[in-house]
């Protein structure tokens, strides 16, 4: 086996600096190749050196440690390599346990304790080791294992849109300006919204929109069994999708009615896209 | 924190004398309203007792003459009373102590209780005439007689009762708003300690503590006796009533050292205190929310980071305080947040100075960008 590579995110310049102290002393053959400060940054470095291990702090600027794990898992090239283990560090957060211990994804308690830390380090290394041990099968099992943590991870109430737990009212009309003017789009119109930087596209029938709300903050105000997130900047009518089609690598293609556009959902959404 | 600059709303207790309302409050009021009526038929029942004694006349129909007037006296001031306090306060807001006012106020209200004695004078009249078979007893004849009459057993009792009532309510309004003001202002101090000693704030800085103590113990010692200031004010605020300005920046300051040993090169703080304002009074850690936002919606998000500024200043008669960051602005930060802190800081200033202090917040217009929170305070008579 080779060497293994670990990814550490972590805002904190005292507290990344100590973690990766930590982890040379505890597990000598971990060799670190990044030590990032922010989410974005953390989702660049891993696809681009593919580390077996990656640390993800919760709360992080521009993009926190959550969405860096969807985003790298929806990213993750589709050539067979096993997707890094995850484990994320928080300080306190009162959802981010929970969730953790729901979906059995691994976490470290800031401020990290050695012994604590050594526990983590064993398990990260009997899963790699199970993990090559089964090179023939792709590790189609391990990979589910692992999308079905993030997915339990992300539908954690409270977790994904920052603690706003409470169920909000539903949007009727998507109000769009264009020019001087306000166009009042029904929601039933709209075959799909598309996150684009801090905008979000509105595509109808007949033409798309841009409003100034981000995606995550849009999502909450939708009809979540009409309205389907298939993708972390992607949610679908349900019922405009006409087909579906699900490619080697996981990810599903699909089509819509009466429009020309193909979207692709991501491996953490191809769940939703099965036979009754 | 999305943009809301404006100024201090008052919140004015003193303007609702039958309470702040919702539907207990309402039911109460209804029962209050009868009982206010079985009362009136008891001071009619005074009234008659006090005009058979002074005037001879029969005892039963002067009592149900009496009794008529003063309970139909009571029911169209009382019932008067309703709709004109809703005229009154047709352009308050919604859900204000105002819009809840069942109360007219006295010039309006002088109105009501003359026509409603003279409407109560005249009906009640009838109807005891009805009842009794009796017109208005002898006294009553004569039209200059009549007037004094209606002056004397209605106008001038009606008067007198409203008074009494309405001072009677008054008290028990008063005493409503302070229990609930005393109850808010518990609760206020709960969350204010909770969202002070956040405990993802305490948890990164005693992680990095511990990892100071390892590398660099002259520096975790400073960064502890920092975090010991920082817990005692914490804790003390709800204690003491001002401290000097001087004493806030340093509280302040002892705040912003821990971020920034937390934070690195992301954030840099500067402060600005003239001299001659250092000895200013001012509420313990009333800048804090602000500085706290400031890093949690500004500054915290923003990859880069950045600066904050923290500046006391004097414009004439006022004390300004700024606390400036060059974060990712107001309409860029996520609104998330319960905007607990600022609508603490507001009720801190309106309690303390009513309208004389005012908050806003608005985006940073230079090239940096961000956010600055104004506070303008009076300055201490002394100072002038």
């Amino acid at each position: 086996m080779t060497k293994p590579h670990a990814l550490i995110a972590e805002d904190e310049p005292l507290l990344a600096e100590n973690l990766q102290a930590e982890l040379e002393r505890l597990w000598p053959e971990l060799e670190i190749v990044a030590n990032v400060r922010h989410g974005a940054a953390a989702v660049e470095r891993a696809l681009a050196l593919r580390p077996e291990v990656v640390f993800l702090d919760i709360r992080m600027p521009g993009m926190s440690g959550l969405e860096a794990a969807q985003a790298i898992a929806e990213d993750w090239p589709g050539d067979g390599a096993a997707l890094p283990a995850i484990v994320f560090v928080t300080a306190y957060d009162q959802y981010a346990l929970q969730a953790f211990e729901h979906s059995a994804v691994d976490y470290v308690l800031k401020p990290v304790q050695p012994e604590r830390l050594a526990q983590t380090c064993a398990r990260v290394q009997a899963a790699l080791k199970a993990r090559s041990s089964t090179t023939a099968a792709p590790n189609h099992a391990a990979l589910e294992a692992t999308l079905g943590q993030l997915r339990q991870l992300l539908g954690a109430p409270g977790l994904a849109n920052g603690g706003v737990a409470a169920p909000q009212p539903k949007l009727g009309v998507i109000q769009a300006s264009v020019g001087n003017a306000i166009h009042m789009v029904p929601i039933g119109d709209v075959l799909y919204f598309e996150a684009a930087d801090k905008y979000v596209r509105v595509i109808t029938v007949e033409r798309e929109y841009l409003i100034r709300t981000a995606l995550r903050e849009l999502i909450p105000l939708l009809d979540e069994t009409r309205f389907w997130q298939v993708h972390r900047g992607l949610v679908v009518r349900a019922d405009a999708v006409a087909t579906a089609v699900r490619d080697d690598t996981g990810k599903v293609h699909l089509s819509l009615r009466g429009h020309k556009d193909k979207l692709v959902a991501s491996r953490l959404y191809a769940h939703l896209f099965k036979a009754m | 924190m999305s943009g809301e600059a404006g100024s201090v709303r008052i919140a004015s207790m003193s303007a609702a004398p039958f309470g702040l309302t919702d539907p207990e409050v309402r039911a109460e009021r209804r029962g209050r309203f009868w009982m206010r009526g079985l009362r009136s038929i008891g001071y009619g029942a005074l009234i008659g007792l006090l005009i058979t004694g002074l005037t001879g006349q029969t005892f039963w129909i002067t009592m149900i003459h009496s009794m008529c007037i003063a309970v139909l006296c009571w029911f169209f001031i009382d019932l008067g009373r309703v709709p004109a306090a809703r005229w009154k306060h047709r352009n308050a807001l919604a859900g204000s102590p105002e819009a809840d006012s069942n109360w007219p106020g006295w010039p309006l209200m002088l109105v009501i209780v003359v026509v409603g004695s003279l409407l109560g004078f005249t009906v009640g009249g009838t109807l005891a005439e009805w009842l009794t078979g009796y017109s208005a007893p002898g006294y009553l004849r004569g039209s200059l007689k009549q007037t004094v009459a209606l002056v004397f057993s209605s106008l001038v009792p009606a008067l007198i009762i409203t008074y009494w009532f309405y001072s009677r309510e008054a008290i028990a309004g008063h005493e409503a708003a302070a229990q609930l003001a005393q109850r808010q202002a518990a609760e206020n101090q709960l969350k204010l300690l909770e969202s002070q000693l956040e405990p993802h704030m305490l948890f990164n800085t005693l992680a990095n503590l511990r990892v100071l103590i390892g590398t660099d113990p002259p520096r975790a010692q400073a960064m502890l006796d920092q975090l010991i200031a920082f817990l005692r004010a914490t804790l003390n605020a709800s204690r003491s009533a001002s401290h000097p300005l001087e004493a806030e920046f340093a509280r302040l300051r002892d705040y912003l050292a821990l971020m920034e040993l937390r934070m690195g090169e992301r954030l840099h703080a500067r402060f600005e205190l003239p001299a001659e304002l250092a000895g200013l009074p001012l509420p313990p850690l009333l800048l804090q929310p602000l500085v706290e936002n400031s890093i949690k919606h500004g500054l915290e998000p923003k990859v880069e980071g950045g600066r904050i500024e923290v500046r006391a200043s004097r414009d004439a008669d006022e004390l300004v305080l700024e606390v400036r960051d060059t974060g990712v602005g107001l309409a860029d930060a996520a609104s998330d947040g319960t905007r607990f802190g600022l609508t603490q800081v507001r009720e801190r200033l309106a309690t303390l100075y009513g309208a004389r202090a005012r908050l806003s917040l608005a985006p940073c217009t230079d090239p940096d960008g961000g956010t600055i929170a104004t506070i303008r305070l009076p300055l201490p008579a002394s100072t002038n």
